[in-house]
């Protein structure tokens, strides 16, 4: 659904909230105190971004006892290369992003 | 924390009905989920197994809850591959809520095992997965990618 598109991409515009999925896809179901440490952000802003990262489902929150804790669900990014990237096209293009992020770690190592 | 799990989350334009029909019945599953079956009674304390298109058992377990139409347990382990056999059983929950129009799912997967290799496979097929299980409920046809079981598995 178009709506869904737009809540996925206006989550994504800033950099903050991708760096918060980044640290999810390292360590998935992490607490918002978990999420903050080392962050160069305060708890109110990183409410913030969860909260948008939630409402586009980007981020699922699962209640642990009193603990809330924060897992990536992939399915809107995937829903959104499923629509514009064919399925005969990711082969390809899997091979491609291999070779790249291969030859920079050859470059930048 | 000493446990491996992922989360998918994914709305459909379906009824609570349909998507659990989708996900139990075999002309459905066909379809979308690698050419695969499902057996069981389907009743808790059921054995439960998925076959490849060749009949051979990819992953067993049995059925912890089942209330049709809302919501599904299920004790999973692989069969196909002895290292991820050798993890032992993980625990399988699909939630079924309707929300409006469309009916939300939840697809959760834990293994309560650190680094499961089993998670990390389940992983990138559920979502491919669960995206045509989507289309097939809403346009009537799954993704061309997921009606066969994948070369050399």
């Amino acid at each position: 659904m178009a709506g869904d598109f737009d809540k996925t991409f206006k989550a994504l515009v800033a950099p903050e909230p991708r760096l918060l999925l980044d640290r999810l896809h390292a360590e998935n179901g992490q607490s918002l105190g978990q999420l903050c440490e080392g962050m160069e952000m305060t708890r109110q802003a990183v409410t913030r971004h969860l909260k948008l990262l939630e409402e586009a489902t980007l981020v699922v929150p699962i209640w642990r006892g009193r603990e809330k804790l924060h897992y990536l669900n992939p399915m809107p990014i995937h829903e959104i290369a499923e629509r514009w990237i064919g399925k005969y096209e990711r082969g390809r293009l899997r091979v491609l992003a291999e070779l790249k992020t291969k030859l920079e770690g050859e470059t930048n190592g | 924390m000493a446990e491996s799990q992922f989360m998918y989350v994914t709305y459909i334009r379906t009824t609570p009905e349909k998507l659990w029909r989708a996900l139990t019945e075999p002309e459905f599953t066909r379809q979308f989920w690698m050419g695969t079956t499902q057996e069981s009674e389907w009743t808790p304390g059921a054995s439960w197994r998925i076959m490849k298109p060749d009949g051979r058992t990819a992953d067993s377990g049995e059925v912890l809850e089942i209330e049709p139409r809302k919501r599904l347990v299920l004790k999973w382990r692989n069969e196909l591959f002895p290292e991820m056999t050798a993890e032992g059983y993980s625990r399988m929950t699909y939630e079924i809520e309707e929300k409006g129009e469309t009916v939300k799912l939840t697809v959760t997967h834990i293994m309560e095992k650190s680094g499961s290799k089993f998670i990390k496979a389940v992983s990138t097929g559920w979502p491919m997965i669960l995206a045509s299980l989507k289309s097939l409920l809403e346009t009537g046809e799954s993704l061309a990618s997921t009606r066969h079981w994948p070369e050399g598995m």
